[in-house]
């Protein structure tokens, strides 16, 4: 298949409300060309909608949608030119696979010869040329999400829009397909809107990771940024795991439990704070003082997941702490025993909600 | 202890075969022998001494009124299953894209005629048909207006049953990405999809139309079984024929239906297994 450039594609101070329900709040969003931006969120944030106007599925109540310089905000679906990958299975059942990706070419008058070759071609593209002549029922969910892929990409649109694809598969089919996703994107060169729920799926395809929450952005970077310098709160607890421990800014940075770290933001106000501390900020002291402080608490839990292994301790008073390291720091420390922790002066995130817990 | 339990199985496989059976002939003894009785009169001759004959049945081609009625039939059957087709199958795939708080007035008003008797549909038509019959056509094909009336509640669960079995919403998002306008979505998309619960309601719809007789006698149309009615005053043995020959039409349309129903969307168990292999690799 043709290597070609992307296109630009903007969202601009999109709206939509569904009854006293507002799904999108002023959403903007550029995507430049080429690029694959990954919308993530929690159910009901507004990025599937986001996705949906895009594709022209749903009409905005405000707003523009801008692809390649054209608005297209009240073009129809049929008219937009963009490929689509829906979460539940979408083969057309009485189709086989080659016909399913034809679809879209039949649809814009190419000749039935020519039409079965490019269905071939990008079913080829995506590792399915043998299965050309199933049916989807003779497919996996894996193999029909790969079809549904070629399909969307026959058309050469000028955006490919993913709408959670990935979330009716296994875990190692899911990704495997992730992978295969980013190769095909990255050798078509088109531009890419990717929704899903699984922040470990957002930052591991993305090139830049939009965070929503309840209809807007809440922070817009690279996979890198979003997860060590979130801009929020919102962004720090709901991208990995954060520990919320109570603490207090002073001049520049905060105390929590006897340790001063550094904050992101270093003009926050003065007084008490709930400081997000990420557990791999969180690690074992290895000088064996397991004198009362602060920072000494119990093991309770220590769950091994592969080559690091994170450890639940609790500091008395309700508080619990993930530590994660690696697996070999872990050894040692299984529940019951008494340990030391210590914070890495990364800096942190302030959020200003009375109690500390652990955000698991 | 093995052995045991295998002989209380085959035991158990052997009584349900038998009770399988006898529930198989005495259904098919239900059904046929009437048939059976229907024919054994058709070929009576006039007195009890007299060879069998086939008489009864070759008339039907001389009574000129049947003919047109049977003719008649046929085609408020085609009209009737036409017109409710183009009236549901939109609109029911519609109301599942947009209107979904719809769904359950679309399925009150369909029902509905299920609750009405006859009788009363026809005291409600009588005005209407009046008024057809000076304004527009007294054609016995008019019919085909109440019919599509009639055949609302079976049809309307045949295509429920058969929209239930796909995902409309995605399918049809998925054609409208990929360039389709809503015709082609509901011709080359939705309608392949529910061939069989289309051929289910054309059927059910075919089966009324060719066994009613309360509408059409009463706003005074002679319909096949109307016919069949006055026949049986003068000729029972042509009558009865009639009635077996419309039967055995039903019992054709309901074989293909099956047959055409058996040959779709069958998995191999090949094709299974290759599934299930691929999956792991």
């Amino acid at each position: 298949m043709a290597e070609r450039a992307g296109v630009e594609v903007r969202l601009e101070n999109l709206q939509r409300r569904y009854g006293p329900v507002t799904a999108l709040n002023d959403l903007s969003l550029t995507i430049a060309p080429g690029e694959l931006v990954a919308l993530l969120g929690p159910s009901g944030c507004g990025k599937t909608t986001a996705l949906r106007l895009l594709a022209g599925l749903e009409q905005a109540d405000g707003g523009r949608v801008v692809i390649g310089g054209a608005d297209v905000t009240t073009v129809p679906a049929n008219k937009r030119d963009v490929g689509m990958v829906f979460q539940a299975y979408s083969l057309f059942p009485h189709m086989v696979a080659w016909e399913n990706v034809a679809f879209g070419l039949q649809m814009r008058k190419v000749g039935a010869a020519e039409r079965k070759r490019r269905a071939l071609e990008v079913l080829d593209l995506v590792g399915l040329a043998p299965y050309a002549n199933r049916y989807a029922t003779q497919l996996s969910g894996g193999q029909q999400q790969r079809v549904a892929l070629a399909r969307a990409l026959a058309i050469r649109p000028k955006v490919l829009l993913l709408d959670e694809p990935l979330s009716a598969l296994d875990a190692k089919v899911r990704s495997r397909l992730r992978d295969e996703i980013r190769r095909v994107q990255l050798e078509v060169g088109i531009t890419t809107l990717f929704v899903t729920h699984d922040q470990e799926e957002a930052l591991a395809i993305a090139d830049r990771v939009g965070v929503m929450n309840a209809g807007h952005l809440e922070q817009l970077g690279p996979p890198t940024l979003v997860y060590t310098r979130p801009a929020t709160p919102f962004v720090a607890e709901f991208v990995g795991l954060t520990n919320r421990l109570s603490g207090e800014v002073k001049s520049g940075m905060v105390e929590v439990r006897g340790t001063q770290l550094p904050l992101v933001q270093p003009n926050e106000p003065q007084g008490p704070a709930i400081a997000l501390v990420r557990p791999e900020a969180v690690s074992l002291a290895t000088d064996g003082n397991l004198a009362d402080g602060p920072l000494v608490g119990t093991v309770i839990a220590v769950a091994f997941l592969g080559a690091t292994s994170r450890v639940t301790v609790d500091l008395g008073g309700g508080v619990t702490v993930l530590a994660q390291m690696p697996t070999s720091a872990a050894a040692g420390h299984p529940a019951g025993t008494r340990v030391r922790l210590a914070l890495r002066d990364d800096p942190v995130l302030i959020a200003r909600e009375e109690k500390a817990s652990v955000d698991a | 202890m093995a052995a045991v339990t295998q002989s209380f199985q085959r035991t158990r496989r052997q009584k349900l075969q038998v009770f399988r059976a006898v529930i198989f002939v005495v259904a098919g003894l239900f059904f046929l022998v009437p048939l059976f009785a229907m024919f054994e009169f058709t070929t009576r001759g006039r007195l009890l001494t007299d060879p069998r004959s086939l008489d009864a049945w070759k008339s039907i081609a001389t009574y000129p009124d049947l003919i047109a009625a049977i003719v008649a039939s046929v085609e408020l059957a085609a009209i009737t299953s036409f017109a409710m087709l183009v009236l549901l199958v939109p609109t029911m795939v519609w109301v599942r894209l947009r209107l979904r708080r719809l769904n359950r007035i679309i399925e009150f008003i369909c029902l509905l005629p299920l609750t009405i008797p006859a009788i009363v549909l026809v005291v409600g038509l009588v005005p209407m048909y009046q008024w057809m019959g000076i304004n527009f056509s007294d054609s016995i094909l008019t019919l085909a207006f109440a019919y599509v009336v009639l055949v609302l509640p079976y049809c309307y669960r045949a295509l429920d049953a058969g929209l239930s079995a796909i995902d409309v919403k995605t399918l049809s998002e998925a054609a409208r990405s990929l360039g389709a306008s809503w015709f082609t979505v509901m011709v080359q998309v939705i309608v392949p999809n529910i061939s069989s619960a289309i051929l289910n309601a054309c059927f059910l719809s075919v089966a009324l139309v060719l066994g009613e007789y309360t509408i059409a006698q009463n706003l005074l149309y002679n319909n096949l079984q109307v016919e069949i009615a006055l026949l049986g005053r003068a000729n029972a043995g042509v009558s009865i024929a009639v009635s077996a020959a419309s039967l055995l039409f039903a019992f054709v349309l309901l074989v293909l239906l099956s047959l055409f129903n058996r040959g779709r969307g069958r998995l191999r168990l090949d094709d299974l297994k290759q599934v299930m292999r691929t999956e792991r690799g």
